[in-house]
């Protein structure tokens, strides 16, 4: 490939191009979900055939033959729709979703240079073709029904496919163009399919044609006028279209309602990198805020009473500026939500399914980074819903369900974490198959009595599915253990509730930011640590009585009749001078994802402060047990704990412990 | 005189010497470790720090003496002593620490203290001869002979590249024992 330079501006501007079609894609998937949930405005099918309609020139413009010719289809077919010489019908919904699912893969073929699916997009194109030529009533359910205005402007589509040999006749289409232009408002679309190439032009014929959607009040005999000339060589259809109604008038809305839906909030483009510095500065300014505070608490107030005031000040603009900065990364979660219903028709088709996808609470804010990571692990979901939760429509009948299933996919901001919860009516979770399974595993030993909650907990383990036929779709049990990794890593947890025979719910608790964190912070010996918020349930100094050994095992703590072990911080990470007694010290009860409660044995409780995250990895490397490291105020590093991680270095220091390594010796008393 | 090209090494000094530049000089910071002198290449340098208590990371490697704080990056502290197999560094407040960046990372080096900055041309490195040790000197670029000094140029490289389970010290001397995945020092 040669590196001329035409070819890269080309290479950019196709880019530009494809970027420009998954933005007007995605909107016109929106459009079509109103129009199929009766949302539809009278501007709807407009919005949509613009979008097919830019799509299709860009096509042209880059010589993308097949795009062009599925896209003009397309586009006839809304053209009809929006004109109201097609009733719109659920059927014709349907198959306009289908169409433009098929757009949204010859774009990306196009785009790719790959094949594209030629079976299906000749059907579609068929069934536009049929659809495009019914004779239906011209009602359209669009179009808001209302008073023909007398002398009102009135819309035509003209067709008008000059002969081969109209040119050698002196004619010149664009003359007649010009006139019909004088008539009123035109627009023109020129059909270019039967172009040759360049070699076989012959320049004295014409292979274009075109069709003409002319506004004016001009009766039909000065629109034939137009062509008077020519109509013995040319093919001529002149067909009025519903007359709209106060169509002057709806030319300004229209054109203000096509600019604001797109440009609603004037919105600015600007490059991530640029985002992610800010979003650094901020975390510095913040740092060094907070060692000011820290200063600044020695400073006698009544000598500078001034000074401290300013630093109080400083404290809460740099707290709205944080705010703020965070928020510029925040989206809606609609862009991960929008590829969801597409994900349930395919599959509930390919299965026999009857599904329905209600979303709620798409415009929730959430930052991108989280946005762009949740796709996966969401998808994964939705599909084990449809493959797995919803029965069969003839399983659903026979359980006095309705045949339609139905998915609830919602996202809330709820205290500081964003819930997403994905909710389906199907079968639920069979606790008692997923204990026998996980018993023929070996993951658990039968004797053991399991909550609920640890039952659900076995979903995420690597390789399990109950499933008894491994489909295609799922159930190779490879994705719930990648999902909760996926979402853990995020900061977030993942809770499974299920009744058997009236289906689950999976909730993900997102932090709203992945710079930032709420947490607890520490002493542990010499050493400072931060314990993120989000895990700790509650912390306390127990009563000697209330402290246990097991044998083989450790220390627990018995609290409110259930007993939880206790972890000594100063032992997984090799801490000096820790106090190893937890009746002197503090356990913090925090909750794993994975080996549920755990008592952390502590120092003392310095305080609980909203805290920068940064990396270790960078100049690093990972640290097990530890997920990231935050600057305190007196500009000391903290490792901020990963209470999920911390366990088996437990395990790995009490055996440890066994070979004689030098650490506080327990003072244990029965 | 010809020096030897021994293709084995790690780091060929004919890599040092291709980056002479336009002038066709190198300048090295020396430092010192006992009564030992090395040279690290100026470029790679970013600061020199006094030494300052570290954050420490659990159950990292004995030569890593914990992370700082170098203005809002974490930055990880290496015992170079430690590194170099030869016991661990005492730091008081006159130690110092250089903090370098190599392959897109940033690690300060614990050393004893630093001598002054030498310039060199390339064809003064000579090759760090095998004497009988594992092949384990990747650490060591090269010597040079300054003003009857041996300056041992230090590789940043392989220094940077802290894997956590990277516990076996660098050199190996004789006694390695006490080396070897070593409890943590506070």
């Amino acid at each position: 490939m040669s590196r001329h330079p035409q070819a890269d501006d080309l290479a950019q501007f196709k880019a530009t191009y494809f970027a420009e079609c998954a933005e007007l894609l995605a909107a016109a998937e929106g459009h079509l979900a109103d129009l199929e949930a009766d949302r539809a405005e009278p501007d709807t099918l407009n919005a949509v055939f613009r979008a097919v309609h830019s799509i299709k020139g860009g096509a042209g413009a880059f010589g993308f033959t097949d795009l062009v010719r599925y896209s003009h289809q397309l586009e006839a077919l809304l053209d009809a729709l929006r004109d109201g010489r097609i009733a719109v019908s659920r059927d014709i919904v349907a198959t306009l979703i289908r169409g433009l699912d098929c757009l949204n893969d010859l774009v990306a073929a196009t785009r790719e240079d790959a094949a594209c699916d030629l079976p299906r997009l000749e059907g579609l194109l068929a069934d536009f073709a049929r659809l495009a030529a019914a004779p239906a009533p011209a009602i359209a359910a669009a179009q808001p029904s209302g008073a023909i205005a007398e002398r009102a402007l009135q819309t035509w589509t003209i067709r008008f496919a000059p002969g081969p040999e109209l040119l050698k006749s002196a004619n010149e289409p664009l003359l007649l163009i010009r006139a019909l232009k004088r008539l009123g408002r035109l627009d023109v679309d020129v059909d270019l399919s039967r172009l040759p190439p360049l070699a076989e032009l012959d320049p004295e014929t014409c292979f274009m044609a075109w069709t003409f959607r002319l506004e004016t009040d001009a009766p039909e005999s000065d629109i034939r006028d137009v062509f008077e000339f020519v109509v013995d060589d040319c093919t001529l259809t002149v067909t009025p279209a519903k007359v709209r109604q106060a169509a002057a008038v709806a030319d300004a809305p229209t054109e203000a309602v096509r600019r604001t839906p797109s440009e609603a909030a004037s919105t600015i483009r600007v490059d991530t990198d640029k985002i992610d510095r800010l979003v650094n500065l901020v975390g510095e300014l913040v740092i060094t805020q907070a060692m000011l505070i820290e200063q600044g608490s020695f400073i006698p107030v009544e000598q500078f009473p001034a000074l401290v005031q300013g630093l109080e000040d400083l404290s809460q603009h740099a707290r709205e500026l944080q705010e703020s900065v965070m928020a510029i990364r925040a989206q809606p979660v609609k862009s991960v939500f929008m590829r969801m219903p597409r994900i349930v028709r395919d599959l509930g088709a390919t299965l026999g399914k009857d599904v329905r996808l209600v979303m709620t609470g798409e415009m929730t804010e959430i930052d991108k980074t989280v946005i762009e990571q949740l796709a996966d692990p969401l998808t994964h979901m939705i599909r084990n819903a449809v493959d797995h939760g919803i029965e069969a429509p003839a399983e659903r009948e026979a359980a006095g369900k309705p045949r339609e299933g139905t998915i609830h996919l919602s996202a809330d901001q709820r205290g500081g974490r964003i819930v997403i919860e994905i909710a389906d009516d199907g079968r639920g979770l069979d606790k008692d198959a997923i204990r026998a399974k996980a018993i023929e595993r070996g993951l658990v030993d039968e004797t053991l009595s399991l909550s609920d909650e640890e039952i659900y907990g076995l979903v995420f383990r690597p390789g399990f599915s109950t499933a008894k036929v491994v489909s295609e779709v799922s159930g190779r049990g490879v994705g719930m253990d990648v999902v909760r990794r996926n979402i853990q890593s995020l900061g977030g947890r993942i809770i499974v509730d299920s009744t058997k025979g009236s289906g689950s719910r999976f909730t993900l608790a997102l932090p709203l930011t992945l710079a930032v964190l709420d947490g607890m912070v520490v002493s542990v010996g010499s050493e400072t640590y931060v314990i993120p918020l989000t895990s700790i349930m509650e912390s306390l100094r127990p009563a000697r009585a209330d402290i246990h050994r097991l044998v083989g095992r450790g220390d627990l703590l018995a609290i409110r009749g259930e007993y939880i072990p206790l972890l000594y911080t100063h032992r997984c990470f090799g801490v000096g001078g820790a106090d190893s007694d937890p009746c002197t010290g503090i356990v913090v009860i925090v909750e794993t994802e994975t080996a549920g409660r755990m008592g952390l044995v502590v120092d003392e409780l310095i305080g609980q402060q909203q805290v920068v995250i940064k990396s270790l990895e960078t100049n690093f490397g990972p640290v097990d047990g530890v997920s990231g490291a935050t600057i305190l105020g007196n500009g000391r590093v903290a490792l901020i704990i990963d209470v999920t991680r911390l366990a088996p270095l437990a395990e790995t220091s009490s055996s440890t412990d066994r070979r004689g390594r030098t650490t506080a010796p327990s003072r244990h008393v029965n | 005189m010809e020096p030897a090209h021994d293709v084995h090494a790690m780091q060929d000094p004919l890599a040092l010497r291709q980056r002479g530049g336009v002038e066709g000089t190198l300048q090295f910071i020396t430092f010192t470790l006992d009564e030992a002198e090395y040279g690290v290449d100026i470029m790679s340098v970013r600061e020199i720090k006094g030494w300052a208590a570290t954050t420490t990371i659990p159950n990292a490697p004995a030569h890593v003496r914990g992370v700082i704080n170098l203005r809002g990056v974490i930055v990880p502290i290496i015992d170079l002593r430690a590194r170099f197999g030869m016991g661990t560094t005492s730091a008081t407040a006159t130690h110092v620490v250089i903090i370098v960046h190599s392959e897109g990372r940033t690690v300060g080096l614990l050393v004893d203290a630093v001598s002054d900055i030498i310039t060199v041309t390339p064809d003064a490195i000579r090759q760090v001869p095998e004497m009988g040790l594992p092949a384990d000197d990747h650490f060591l670029d090269g010597l040079v002979a300054f003003d009857e000094r041996m300056v041992t140029i230090v590789a940043l490289t392989q220094l940077v590249a802290i894997a956590p389970d990277t516990t076996r010290s660098a050199l190996k001397p004789s006694s390695s024992a006490a080396f070897d995945a070593a409890a943590p020092q506070a």
